[in-house]
């Protein structure tokens, strides 16, 4: 079939199953949207390209699918560069689309121009420049089978603009042929039954889940194994909803802001089953004194990440979808008595977990942070809740129950601010049934903003929920704790009306300032179609509790009000 | 301690790119990389000298060029009994009066005299990268004006080939 570059690459969308796209036009891409307009392929305008993005990341957590991006060449490219790292940072598959100028323009200087292979090598899992139109189907085909197979990751296809234009021959490759990467799925069986003399031996295991296993749907077989062994469990950022939040073995999230159970249980454990996780600095504390009484089984896909950051006594490299079952397997007949000999160790940490659960202190007549997320974890609690990065994120980690995988979409590894409100919508396309809810601070709504005006004027019903502090609110904290109560340049007071700047661009704004009318606010809010955003007035000075100081020890936690 | 990777790779545009982004982006310390054609077309061979401070952190440096799309496989040539070379050009002052002194010091080294005019000689010399120090060090009492190193290039001896180890 004779078709032009840029009708070809929509075929190739289509023989991906690609759903929707989220993109902004410009220069080099022309042509491509021109035939994204004859074809009416689905497609999400942003108002910033950071926002198509990071729309597509959000996509792409909740529903498991590649998300897909397009941006220009040159500053279009540039502005999808924080959402290529975020997502590179949680392992999210997606496929980023650029356009380049012509091949004959290409390292001229030319208009638009920039080396966006040059510049994503060191934040994408892969990345192409295509020169020739008959080249397309075959990039396009190994884009999205790298970006979504292996640990996932994102990709960069960046399109030379005559690419689009030029005529080709065009047939869509039913195989991918890559000789340098063939994705592991099966491991060692054998380890596995290392693994598991080693669990029968311990008298204290503890399971730690993180993001992988909700990448690699393995909730169910990790619940089933949480159910039969009954072995305490600690979660990552990214590992929570994994296990239901509320269930008893759950001990919370471990690390920087983790609970005391989850903390405690690291330092004392003699065995800890690391189970797609990757043992970053946050979790982690002082890697020397982390979990330094445990026996580390590290359970992940990709060996580079084994003996990374944490030395691991037996490592299980492969798909989790392929040891979890195996394990379960083997597991099975000697769960009984796992349960049995490690009875003291449930209750100890039943008893921590009793002793400082999640907890914070009210004041009289002002809304508390904790407050917000445990009062929406009531309303809402099968809704798909989304966060932007600092104070907020943590308090909604630690104060939302998160009863399923792929519940909750935040940014773990690079923290990206601005990244809540359009991956809040990404996710609300991805999963239109369902209420998404974000959270974001005063500091990150106002880095992309302009995305209420997409919710708005696509009729997107995500509910932002503005805990504006007025302050900026985790660095402050760090300013309060390490640097001598110096607020340089957090403070955020400023004359933005967030009920009006959401009204300015069509969307619903309301504003709780007062405890007694929180809960009914925010009822309306979710009662209320179309995009709602809510701003909560909340006090300044609150600290995230517990805090491990940064490279300090789990056990030594500054506990607050907990 | 130092190791030897024979690195084999798509002979593709942007391969270096992405090899030379990870080793600084993981902060790997690398001694010399020296990248070629290989007995196959498609395939490019790159060695590469790897200063690390133990097994654990060349374990590291393993698995993340592994990960690279583009690379095919890596060799620890370390282990395996090999051949390591490096070819340098050196370009030395040579005046009438010490040209014959330069000369035997060439000859000594088994090294080759590729280059001569009324100032100058370029000296090459193929070997073991200490051998090449060796000869600089000398020659340092000439006059080096530039020299060029290839960087070190290693192939295993016997008669298995890196990409079947």
């Amino acid at each position: 079939m004779i078709l032009q570059g840029a009708d070809a690459l929509i075929e190739c969308l289509k023989q991906e199953g690609v759903e929707v796209v989220f993109g902004y036009p410009g220069g080099a891409v022309l042509t491509l949207y021109d035939a994204l307009y004859n074809s009416q392929f689905p497609h999400v305008l942003t108002k910033h390209e950071q926002g198509a993005v990071h729309a597509a990341d959000g996509y792409a957590r909740v529903t498991g699918k590649v998300g897909v991006c397009i941006a220009t060449s040159g500053p279009g490219a540039t502005n999808l560069i924080t959402g290529i790292a975020t997502a590179y940072m949680d392992s999210v598959p997606l496929v980023a689309i650029t356009g380049q100028v012509g091949v004959s323009l290409i390292g001229k200087d030319s208009f638009q121009e920039a080396d966006i292979c040059g510049i994503t090598t060191p934040i994408s899992k892969h990345n192409y420049l295509v020169k020739r139109a008959q080249d397309l189907p075959r990039v396009i085909k190994e884009a999205f089978y790298i970006a979504r197979t292996g640990r996932p990751g994102p990709v960069v296809i960046d399109i030379a603009k005559d690419v689009f234009a030029a005529t080709m021959d065009y047939e869509y490759p039913t195989e991918v042929s890559l000789r340098g990467y063939k994705p592991l799925f099966a491991g060692d069986e054998e380890v596995l039954r290392v693994c598991l003399e080693e669990l029968r031996q311990a008298k204290k295991p503890l399971l730690f889940v993180g993001g992988g296993a909700t990448i690699s749907n393995m909730a169910p077989e990790i619940r089933k194994f949480v159910n039969a062994t009954g072995i305490p469990v600690i979660s990552s950022l990214m590992g929570l909803g994994v296990v239901p939040g509320d269930s008893s073995e759950h001990l919370g999230m471990v690390g920087m802001h983790g609970t005391y159970a989850a903390n405690m249980a690291t330092v004392e454990c003699d065995l800890l089953l690391g189970v797609g996780v990757r043992f970053d600095d946050r979790v982690t504390g002082s890697v020397e004194h982390f979990a330094a009484n445990a026996k580390i089984l590290h359970f992940d896909i990709d060996p580079a990440e084994i003996n990374k950051n944490v030395c691991a006594t037996i490592k299980v490299v492969g798909d989790l979808a392929w040891s979890l079952p195996l394990f379960n397997k083997l597991v099975k007949d000697f769960a009984p008595d796992i349960k049995e000999q490690t009875a003291s160790w449930r209750e100890q940490t039943a008893i921590w977990k009793q002793d400082k659960p999640m907890t914070y202190k009210s004041r009289e007549g002002v809304i508390m942070p904790q407050q917000v997320i445990a009062k929406l974890n009531e309303l809402a609690e099968d809704a798909i809740v989304v966060t932007d990065v600092g104070q907020h994120q943590m308090w909604t980690a630690q104060f939302f129950n998160f009863r399923q995988a792929r519940a909750f979409v935040t940014s773990g590894g690079l923290g990206t601010m601005g990244y809540g409100l359009p991956a809040a919508i990404g996710a609300q396309i991805g999963l239109p049934d369902k209420k998404v809810i974000v959270f974001c601070g005063d500091g990150g709504i106002m880095m992309n903003c302009q995305e209420l005006a997409t919710a708005a004027d696509n009729g997107f019903p995500v509910k932002v929920i503005v805990m504006n502090n007025q302050v900026l609110g985790m660095v402050s904290q760090w300013q309060r704790l390490f640097y001598g109560e110096r607020y340089s340049h957090t403070s955020l007071k400023g004359r933005t009306d967030y009920v009006k700047l959401a009204e300015a661009m069509g969307v619903t704004g309301f504003k709780a300032e007062h405890p007694g009318e929180l809960e009914d606010i925010l009822k309306k809010a979710l009662a209320t179609s179309g995009p709602v955003l809510v701003e909560v007035a909340l006090p300044s000075d609150e600290d995230v509790m517990p805090m491990v100081p940064p490279g300090g020890c789990l056990d030594k936690m500054i506990l607050g009000e907990c | 301690m130092k190791y030897t990777l024979a690195v084999l790779v798509e002979n593709r545009p942007g391969v270096l790119t992405h090899i030379s982004g990870l080793i600084s982006r993981r902060a790997f310390n690398i001694e010399s990389i020296a990248a070629g054609h290989s007995e196959e077309v498609d395939t490019t061979r790159i060695t590469i000298d790897v200063e690390v401070d133990d097994e654990l952190e060349l374990e590291q440096v393993v698995h993340q060029l592994s990960k690279l799309v583009d690379v095919i496989k890596i060799v620890n040539l370390t282990r395996v009994d090999h051949i390591e070379r490096e070819l340098a050009l050196i370009k030395v002052k040579a005046s009438k009066v010490n040209r014959s002194d330069l000369v035997d010091i060439v000859e000594i080294f088994r090294a080759k005299i590729v280059d001569v005019n009324r100032e100058t000689m370029v000296v090459e010399l193929t070997g073991e990268a200490s051998k090449i120090d060796a000869l600089c060090e000398v020659l340092v009492d000439f006059g080096i004006i530039e020299i060029v190193r290839t960087g070190k290039i290693a192939l295993s001896r016997g008669p298995i080939a890196a990409k079947e180890m």
